[in-house]
């Protein structure tokens, strides 16, 4: 009982908070929005007692994306600047195109069997860490390190694409 | 010996006995609410006048000395001010988020001392993530800031929020390294084991030179992470008016200085547990009588000791270095402290592997 309140209330926060971050016409606040919505999957994460990828839900998502979104805002956007306001029609047939849409996946995920596989109950931050670092069965060590490759090949090229007007400059 | 575990449970079985087990549940909830915030009242109030009275040390002057003896009642005065001052706010602010933004600095600082372990036992939220469930609510109080600048409308508030966020995001990066360090040794981020590791040996003397390079990275680190002297651009007085809470006035302006206080005693108690035991007594393996005669000393007082002691480093740090520039404060981090950092945790990694620490 006192679970399905809080579950209802999570989800219903974090579809007004949606509805609102699309809706509104300033910048700021739909990032704000957004930010309402990252912690409230959190929440969702703390409540199924999935500690770890609510902790990095809470990092990287509310705490680095949103935070950069943010910044990215603060250094282009005036006070008063508001965007331009939908009008309704639009408002309405897209959102009938989005109902529809979930209400076809609620229908599809309903009717697949999902089963509970055994033994993935354990999800404490010491069994992560050491599956992700493994060598054996269901270890994850090779896609870890390849993305960790791939993660400094774009840092790379992000400064050389920020930069890149500085270093021609330079090299005449 | 001082297990505060079953007084706790006894509590609790007793709110069961009396109640329906939903009521028992919220009831437990609000005390313990209730608790955390007179806890953070009183950090409030003790933290202000300490800061005072350090700084008036530092320079040959008294400090406050008129509200009652030694003017310790100076700063409930000055609460008492606070509260009753009327709230001025400008006319083209974005009413919504200068009005949120307190609110996120606040319940930042507040979820974060919930997984702090007072004693064994003394603890809200034995969380399995602590450690990096503290890094993370840290990260959501810069929103606070942020938002606090922008909303104000207010060039100098604007610049105030930038340089914060631009320094705390950079400043996250060694304080979340150098606490790795030290977890190396502790193999768990839970907070309750992470002081239990350290029965024979604090960190800081088990780990020796990489534990105490990170301990010094992790105090230059935690003191840009409260946006303290000498990393104070954000609110650099003399440039900025008050940086981010210019145009914050009254009660906001009260909660943006409170959280700033309570996260000096954060970063202070995160250092206290993770290098200095926490509220373990000071013990050294082998000296049984020593071990002994220290345990007599109650866990509390030697966590509350031990963070005193980080405090008032932390404040003799800012009363006695002058303001970086932010170029400069760019530099310390990316190009010293991030290396280092680095290569430390590289030789903690070997150190730990061959098991050349203290009392393996």
């Amino acid at each position: 009982m006192g679970a399905k309140i809080i579950f209802y209330l999570i989800a219903g926060l974090m579809i007004l908070f949606s509805i609102l971050s699309v809706s509104t016409t300033r910048v700021i606040r739909a990032a704000v929005y957004l930010l309402f919505v990252m912690i409230l999957m959190a929440g969702f994460y703390f409540f199924v007692g999935y500690n770890f990828l609510a902790g990095v839900q809470l990092m990287v998502y509310s705490g680095g994306i949103a935070v950069l979104i943010v910044i990215a805002v603060l250094l282009v956007h005036n006070i008063d600047h508001r965007m331009e306001r939908i009008p309704v029609v639009e408002y309405l047939w897209k959102g009938g195109v989005l109902l529809a849409g979930a209400i076809l996946t609620i229908l599809t995920i309903n009717q697949f069997p999902f089963q509970r596989i055994a033994g993935t109950e354990d999800v404490s931050v010491s069994r992560i860490g050491t599956k992700l670092l493994s060598l054996g069965d269901g270890g994850y060590v090779l896609p870890f390190e390849v993305i960790s490759i791939l993660l400094l090949a774009v840092m790379v090229a992000a400064i050389i694409i920020a930069k890149g007007e500085v270093y021609k400059n330079e090299e005449k | 010996m001082y297990d505060f575990t079953g007084m706790i449970q006894g509590i609790n079985n007793w709110l069961h006995s009396v109640m329906p087990d939903m009521a028992a549940t919220v009831v437990g909830w609000v005390l313990i609410g209730a608790i955390y915030l007179a806890i953070f009242a009183v950090l409030g109030l003790v933290l202000v006048l300490a800061e005072r009275k350090i700084a008036a040390f530092f320079q040959l002057r008294l400090g406050p000395n008129r509200i009652g003896p030694w003017g310790i009642f100076q700063t409930v005065a000055d609460a008492i001010k606070l509260l009753l001052k009327e709230p001025v706010g400008t006319k083209r602010a974005d009413s919504f988020l200068y009005n949120l933004a307190p609110y996120f600095v606040i319940i930042g600082a507040l979820m974060s001392i919930s997984v702090l372990p007072f004693a064994k036992g003394l603890q809200a939220f034995d969380i399995d993530i602590g450690l990096f469930f503290m890094l993370a609510m840290s990260s959501i109080g810069v929103m606070g800031i942020l938002l606090g600048g922008w909303a104000s409308n207010n060039k100098y508030a604007l610049l105030g929020a930038m340089r914060s966020g631009a320094q705390m995001i950079s400043y996250e990066l060694s304080v979340g390294l150098s606490l790795l360090t030290v977890i190396l040794m502790a193999g768990s981020l839970q907070m309750s084991e992470i002081v239990e590791a350290q029965r024979d040996y604090w960190f800081i003397f088990k780990g020796h030179i990489p534990a105490v390079i990170a301990f010094m990275i992790f105090t230059i680190a935690g003191t840009a992470e409260t946006n303290r002297t000498p990393f104070d651009l954000t609110e650099a007085e003399s440039e900025l008016g008050a940086g981010f809470h210019t145009e914050y006035s009254g009660l906001k302006f009260a909660f943006f200085f409170l959280s700033e206080f309570v996260n000096m005693f954060i970063i202070s108690a995160i250092a206290a547990t993770v290098f200095l035991g926490g509220w373990m007594p000071l013990h050294f393996g082998g000296l049984e009588g020593f071990n002994h005669v220290m345990d007599y000393i109650p866990p509390v007082i030697w966590f509350l000791g031990k963070v005193a002691f980080m405090i008032f480093l932390l404040m003799w740090f800012r009363w006695t270095f002058p303001r970086l520039r932010i170029d400069q404060l760019m530099k310390l981090e990316w190009k010293y402290l991030l290396p280092l950092n680095l290569m430390n945790i590289l030789l903690m990694a070997f150190v730990v592997l061959m098991g050349w620490y203290l009392g393996s």
